[in-house]
């Protein structure tokens, strides 16, 4: 946000805090030990605000649970912007020093009154206007997101509609005041910080714009580094159907199972010159490889270091040795570039890591002996002497311009309903999400006996079940215009009608993928996984076994 | 767990938390709002008792999604209580005392005799069973009962005494209608008109309609509120300070000084409860008064209210005491109807109104903090303490908590003022006693005495041991009081005396074992009592109190490990321990009677 | 940095066995003892979860308080006097740990045991042990009402072990009801409440509702609860199939410190290894983000290292 990409809160301070906001987010079962820190936070007296299209676990914990459609959060984030600023409940001081582009936030957001922000959300106005209230008027509030806000075509204008919140009313680069993304993967954020990410180079430093840090690591690694962004995933396979992109390199990741539009990926994937995969498991993808690299699992059988939501790095260490010939990723990419002809010695996991600590100025401070002494250590962390960072952003609060640095903006960001529309022939909105127990695609999670097991379902409220005549557990065929699966019947009542729910996890089960839809957000590369529009059949008496078809 | 409620259960369930909200689906307003409705959980757990006869799985689950009380939860605090059931049980129970004074009056006669006509304990026979009670506070009137039916129009009638024709009418199938219902007769010295005149706690028992407030105002009634609000709270607690009013609940501290504390505290709310939980065994007191002059007690907490800064006051009535609860719910309709509770009381510009919430069947939760977790819809364990209710108490807020009898003496100190109460009783006992009078006495029943009567003078106004001559030993104080033998007549009822003589008065229990009393089955009982009562929180008493029944059995049934003196000696570090590390006051005292049996009255001597 | 510093705790000066201590406001009694080096016998009490002070066996003596006092719990307050080794307060902790032995299976508590010789603790003094309970009998056991023992026989909570998923065992003739699976299940941790105690005095035990077999229950088997249990009534079902096979060994275990693998939050493991298993997996109490506390997946989602 505003430069490096984390969270600006720690847990710590939402033990502290006096309301929470999860919006899109289901942290008691997808960040559950985030969320014992909210439940210390509701009983030390915060209050908890839960938005979510689905009623869920999360939302049993909620003074208040705003119901709303999926994909309408920006109209949402917008009306509340509207009832702050109608109201003057925002933060003029806070927006005077340290923000840009107010007025044009101001302009923008005016057209959503209350009553329009009902009828495009659903949720009703009363609710709307508490949440606006109850947020403005709190002296601290953290507001929290997850992949309920990200895995839609506008994903980032999404994250910024929420942002542009936490400006209006000053809730961010303060104790107890935050704005966080909670990272759905144990290292999506180590990743960023590491830069395996389009545009930036390790320690979020701009890989087109900004020159003096490129001049660092080219006089480090000894090569020059082009000054432009790299594609991220939804381009890759743009490339790919392009016939840009003829080989492929996968190291920990399963997309033939885990990107939206499962159909077309498998095709992509399947079509390429060189495929590699690099993977603790034989997964969906791995099968489809040329070459197959196993890989250590990281955090068990390797030493390094993760970066967690609340931007702290911790080492991982090794309990194991990794079976048969599993290697550790580290060693297999620098065996990589010794046959290429680069020979980088011995790369360990602590001289990988003492490079970047030359290189990034937030990691600077971080000796793997202190991360061990503090019990990891909150980025940015520039030197040896400093305790690592609790909350980013104190800047915008200093007095002195020259300290306060520059100025946060608002963002104008226009709504967009779902690009997967509801029709007669798709009536229902299909949304994924995950469960407590499983984890992603399931290739870890599916192997230990879990008793809360649920498998591949398709998730209806009570109310569509019995207009659909439909039973806990029959079998059903899930169309949508990409493809149809068929799932077993799963009834929850945290769902209302006209919602219906589904997981990744049991790909072997039902294959989710080949519902979603392949819409991506141009700036993040992230798809819709959250709204795909989809219809329910019965089968005929004695219909099949779940699956794919 | 997923079982479903039937109708009637959920019917039941609504009658006390009101329908559910719709939920449209877009938007539930939850967290603290529900939470904070948890102490409906017990009035809800008994509703469903009352209708379905025991707390179902399906109605433990509808109960718990309408408070958002976890299930296992409810489950621990459906649990807790004897009269509540987690087992199906028959419609119509008859829950026979075996306590002391019963025991004394017959009580296991009276058992055979049911176990060889209906058949053991527990068993169902055409929707009727019996089980065995602890002390049921109808002690005067022993051998006691009480008969609950559940249904569409729950009953719960006393029995006392219970005689084979109620028997014989609850196992033919019948209503029992308990022949004798409240009447004066608990309180002898109201029927004399010389005893009368000397009465204060008692003036208006057997003498005012209890169903009527006009009545209660023509006796004298409301005008003690009057005064409090002339005086003002500082006024009110500078007479009872000056009254030198001490506690009747057991622990005698000064009531002045506890409602000043409260007054005190800046936190809000303020919360005053009277502890109508009576239930240790031999008292029936608290009973007499609510049931007979259930107006008293209402004035007397408006006045506590009124002087601490509290809006609102909780009675805790023990769960076994239908007829109190009826006679106080009617007075506080009547009370609130010529708004001498509601916002405006009296027209004074002070708010105040109560609410009566039911015990289930727990001696414990009578300790005052146990008490607070049970309205607070929790197990009636125990707090730790400090804090003290006076900081920290009703749900974590600065309460005042009384027995009834202390809060009904507060209109006499009003009445009098308060330098006027100190003269009467001794110097350090002010005022008058009500005392419980039960056992192998000619006329047993509730006596109101000044403080520091003689014991022996308090058993001749209750017409003398039975049979005459003197008793083999009196029981001061309950199950958690002391035996002292017939030496010991002379000993003044005061707070001082007792603790000069290693005694306690307690809740004014005075139970006579006359010659042909079996001690040995009184310290067995009292030891099994504790047992069955214990919270089970705390390791000193959850186990102490098994480990000293099993060695007073033992030495009962002469089969001792090692010899007598190693099992005094073993019983003795059990009581200090109980004693010394116990949380609360049950635990603390679980062996003072079995041991003051055994070093005064030499029972296994 | 704007990080609001507290209020500075102010200092306060106690006895204790005649030793002037300063310490923190707000410190407790057992606090203060330690920081003097006297060592303290702890049951219910557990660094990360709040004081209940039911066990009783850290008692002390506080001058002017009528009966012990829990150092667990209680605050010190200034010119508070303490004694930690009067005969009372041996006496008392005696009586506490000889009342758990003679009715709690005690075999996997080490400390306890210790702790029994130090303090002379002579549990055989009860009676013989009465049989175990048949399974499910205690759990029905109902409020108010008991048969006593055969004179001789001291009652115990001895009852059959319950395994109903293949996560974890509930071994309740462990069990000292300490309250703690409670706490981490509930308030102080897990927020689930899959677990209370139910049923009251000596038939006081842990239970689901109804005692439903835990697949029936809320239980969400983040097993916070076995991470608290100090008696080992709470147990890993690999431990428990290791034990009973008699190839559980410590001595060959390694712990070794990691970051939990799946979702972002960065919990702390600790991966406990033997012969190459990883055979259960904890999480360090002190650590700043979990507390101790896991997740299923965090607890017991570590199999797949070896399928
Ligand atoms: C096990 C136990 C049971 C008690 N039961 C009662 C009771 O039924 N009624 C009562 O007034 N006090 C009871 N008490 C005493 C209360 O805790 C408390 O001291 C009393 O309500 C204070 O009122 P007072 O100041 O008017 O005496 C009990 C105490 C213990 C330890
Ligand atoms: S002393 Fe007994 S009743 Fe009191 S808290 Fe302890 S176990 Fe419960
Ligand atoms: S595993 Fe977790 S949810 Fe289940 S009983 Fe234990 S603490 Fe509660
Ligand atoms: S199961 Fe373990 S943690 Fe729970 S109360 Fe028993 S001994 Fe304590
Ligand atoms: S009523 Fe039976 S002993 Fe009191
Ligand atoms: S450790 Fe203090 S009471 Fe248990």
């Amino acid at each position: 946000m505003f430069g490096a990409g984390g969270g600006t809160s720690s847990y710590e301070e939402v033990e502290h805090t006096d309301l929470i906001v999860l919006w899109g987010s289901n942290a008691r079962e997808t960040h559950p030990i985030f969320f014992h820190h909210v439940l210390r936070g509701i009983r030390n007296g915060a209050r908890l605000i839960v938005v979510d299209p689905r009623r869920t676990s999360s939302a049993a914990w909620a003074d208040l649970w705003l119901g709303i459609d999926v994909g309408s959060d920006i109209a949402l984030a917008n009306a509340v912007g509207r009832e702050i600023i109608v109201n003057g409940l925002h933060n003029e001081t806070f927006i005077e020093r340290a923000t840009t582009g107010f007025e044009a936030y101001r302009d923008s957001v005016m057209e959503w009154t209350l009553e329009r922000a009902e009828r495009v959300t659903g949720v009703p106005a009363a609710a709307i206007r508490e949440l606006a209230h109850a947020y403005a008027r709190a002296d601290r509030a953290i507001l929290c997101w997850t992949l309920g806000i990200t895995e839609h075509h506008n994903a980032v204008d999404n994250v910024l509609a929420l942002i542009n919140l936490g400006l209006l009313c000053g809730h961010v680069g303060r104790y107890g005041s935050g704005l966080n993304p909670l990272r759905g993967q144990n290292n999506v954020q180590g990743g960023g910080d590491m830069g395996a990410i389009p545009n930036k180079l390790p320690g979020f430093q701009d890989i087109e714009r900004d020159a003096e840090a490129r001049a660092r690591f080219e006089a480090a690694w000894g090569v020059p580094i082009r000054p432009r962004y790299g594609w991220n995933i939804t381009q890759m396979f743009e490339a790919m159907e392009r016939g840009e992109l003829t080989a492929l390199y996968v190291i920990g990741e399963n997309p033939a199972v885990s990107e939206a539009d499962a159909g077309r990926i498998k095709r992509l994937l399947a079509s390429r010159e060189t495929l590699i995969v690099q993977d603790i498991f034989m997964t969906k993808t791995a099968e489809m490889a040329h070459v197959v690299l196993p890989a250590a699992v990281a955090a068990v059988e390797s030493e390094g270091t993760v970066t967690n939501s609340e931007r702290r790095v911790q080492r991982v260490r090794k309990a194991l040795d990794p079976p048969g010939n599993a290697r550790d990723d580290i060693w297999i990419i620098a065996q990589l570039a010794k046959r290429l002809g680069f020979d980088w010695g011995e790369v360990t996991p602590r001289s990988a890591w003492d490079e970047l600590r030359s290189l990034s100025p937030m990691h600077r401070g971080m000796t793997y002996e202190r991360l061990e002494e503090l019990g990891g250590i909150q980025w940015p962390c520039p030197s040896e002497d400093h305790p690592g960072t609790k909350f980013l952003h104190a800047r915008l609060w200093e007095e002195d311009p020259a300290r306060r640095g520059p100025a946060a903006p608002f963002s104008v960001t226009p709504f967009e309903p779902p690009v997967d529309e509801l029709t007669e022939e798709f009536p229902l909105r299909l949304t994924t999400g995950r469960r407590l127990d499983s984890y992603n695609t399931g290739v870890q999670t599916s192997r230990y006996r879990s008793p809360l097991r649920l498998g591949g379902a398709i998730e209806v409220s009570p109310e569509d079940a019995e207009r659909l005549g439909l039973r806990e557990g029959e079998v059903v065929r899930v169309s949508s215009r990409r493809g149809s699966v068929r799932a077993p019947v799963h009834i929850d009542r945290g769902l209302r009608p006209g919602l219906v729910f589904m997981t990744l996890h049991h790909p072997e089960e039902v294959e989710t993928n080949l519902l979603t839809i392949e819409a991506t957000d141009p700036k993040s590369g992230t798809a819709e996984f959250k709204a795909a529009a989809v219809r329910i059949e019965k089968l005929p008496a004695g219909g099949a076994a779940a699956g794919g078809s | 767990m997923s079982a479903s409620p039937s109708d009637v259960e959920r019917a039941a369930v609504d009658a006390v938390l009101g329908p559910p909200g719709d939920g449209d689906g877009r938007v539930v307003r939850g967290g603290r709002e529900v939470r904070g409705r948890r102490h409906l959980l017990l009035p809800a757990l008994r509703a469903l008792q009352a209708r379905a006869g025991w707390v179902s799985p399906g109605g433990l689950a509808y109960v718990s999604e309408r408070l958002g009380v976890p299930p296992a939860e409810a489950y621990g605090v459906a649990s807790f209580y004897a009269m509540l059931s987690t087992r199906p049980r028959p419609p119509a129970v008859l829950h026979l005392c075996e306590d002391l004074a019963c025991r004394l009056a017959g009580a296991e006669e009276l058992a055979a005799e049911l176990e060889r006509l209906h058949g053991p304990e527990g068993e169902d026979r055409d929707g009727r069973t019996w089980l065995r009670s602890p002390c049921l506070g109808l002690c005067e009137r022993a051998p006691a009962a009480l008969a609950v039916h559940a249904g569409e129009r729950p009953r719960e009638v006393a029995c006392a005494p219970l005689g084979q024709t109620e028997l014989a009418a609850f196992l033919a199938g019948g209503d029992v209608d308990g022949g004798v219902g409240p009447a004066p007769i608990s309180a002898p010295q109201t029927a004399d008109p010389e005893g009368w005149a000397s009465l204060v706690l008692l003036r208006r028992v057997g003498r005012v309609d209890p169903g009527s407030l006009d009545d209660y105002r023509a006796h004298g009634g409301y005008e003690a509120l009057r005064t409090a609000v002339a005086l003002g709270p500082q006024g009110v607690i500078r007479e009872l300070k000056d009254a030198k009013l001490l506690g009747r609940g057991g622990a005698a501290f000064p009531t002045g000084l506890k409602w000043e504390l409260v007054a005190q505290q800046p936190v809000r709310p303020h919360y005053v409860v009277a502890n109508a939980d009576e239930s240790e065994p031999g008292t029936f007191k608290d009973r007499v008064l609510m049931e007979h002059d259930p107006f008293a007690l209402i004035e007397a907490l408006t006045i506590a209210g009124f002087t601490a800064g509290a809006e609102r006051g909780y009675v805790y009535l023990r769960g076994e005491y239908p007829h109190a609860f009826e006679a106080l719910e009617r007075a506080v309709a009547a009370a609130r109807a010529r708004g001498f509770l509601g916002p405006d009381v009296m027209g004074a510009g002070f708010a105040f109104d109560i609410e009566i919430r039911r015990g289930a069947g727990a001696y414990i939760a009578g300790e005052e903090t146990a008490l607070f977790n049970s309205i607070e819809g929790r197990r009636a364990e125990p707090r730790n303490k400090p804090p003290f209710p006076a900081t920290h108490g009703l749900f974590g807020k600065p309460t005042v908590i009384n027995n009834v009898e202390t809060l009904v003496n507060v209109l006499e100190v009003l009445r009098v003022g308060g330098p006027a109460y100190a003269e009467v009783g001794t110097a350090e006992s002010t005022g008058t006693r009500l005392f419980c009078v039960s056992g192998d006495v000619g006329r047993p029943g509730v006596y109101e005495v000044p403080c520091g009567t003689h014991l022996a003078e308090l058993l001749t106004l209750a017409g003398g041991v039975r049979g005459g001559g003197r008793p083999k030993a009196v029981l001061l104080g309950g199950a958690a009081g002391a035996f002292v033998g017939p030496e010991d007549l002379e000993l003044p009822l005061s707070f001082e005396s007792a603790r000069e003589a290693g005694v306690t008065l307690g809740s004014g229990v005075v139970m006579v074992f006359g010659e042909g009393a079996d001690l040995v089955d009184a310290v067995l009982r009292i030891a099994a009592f504790f047992r069955d009562e214990s919270c089970g929180q705390c390791v000193p008493c959850r186990v102490g109190t098994v480990r000293q029944e099993e060695a007073l059995r033992r030495l009962a049934s002469g089969r001792t490990l090692g010899t007598r003196e190693d099992e005094l000696a073993l019983l003795a570090d059990v009581a200090q321990v109980m004693r010394d590390a116990s949380i609360c006051g049950l635990g603390q005292t679980a062996a003072n009677a079995v041991w003051s049996a055994i070093s005064r009255l030499g029972v296994f001597g | 940095m704007k990080v609001p510093v507290a209020p500075p705790r102010r200092l306060v000066e106690v006895e204790i066995d005649g030793r002037s201590v300063r310490v923190p406001e707000g410190s407790t009694i057992l606090q203060a003892c330690r920081a003097e080096g006297i060592e303290t016998p702890t049951i219910c009490y557990a660094e990360n979860l709040t004081p209940v002070n039911v066990c009783r066996v850290c008692v002390v003596e506080v001058e002017g308080a009528r009966a012990l006092v829990p150092a667990c719990s209680r605050t010190v307050e200034p010119g508070m006097k303490v004694r930690t080794d009067t005969e009372r307060v041996r006496r008392s902790r005696r009586l506490v740990l000889e009342f758990l032995a003679s009715s709690v299976d005690l075999s996997l508590a080490p400390d306890l045991h210790r702790w029994q010789e130090v303090y002379e603790a002579h549990p055989e003094r009860f009676g013989a042990l009465m049989e175990p309970a048949a399974e499910g009998e205690r759990d029905g056991r109902e409020p108010g009402r008991h048969v006593p023992v055969e004179p001789g026989t001291a009652e115990t909570v001895a009852q059959p072990v319950k395994i109903d998923n293949d996560l974890y065992v509930r071994d309740y003739a462990r069990c000292v009801l300490c309250y703690r699976c409670v706490e981490a299940c509930g308030d102080d941790a897990q927020g689930t409440y899959a677990i209370a105690v139910a049923g009251r005095g000596f038939d006081a035990r842990i239970s689901t509702e109804f005692a439903v077999p835990l697949p029936e229950s809320a239980c969400v088997y983040c097993g916070n609860c076995i991470g608290v249990c100090p008696t080992g009534a709470l147990m890993f079902k690999t431990e428990h199939d290791l034990r009973r096979e008699g190839r559980w060994d410590e001595a060959r275990q390694t712990v070794t410190t990691t970051v939990c693998p799946y979702c972002g939050v960065g919990c702390n493991l600790e991966l406990h290894v033997q012969d190459g298993e990883i055979v259960k997996v904890t999480s360090p109490a002190d650590h700043d983000v979990t507390s101790g506390h896991l997740c299923i997946k965090g607890r017991f989602g570590f199999t797949f290292t070896r399928a």
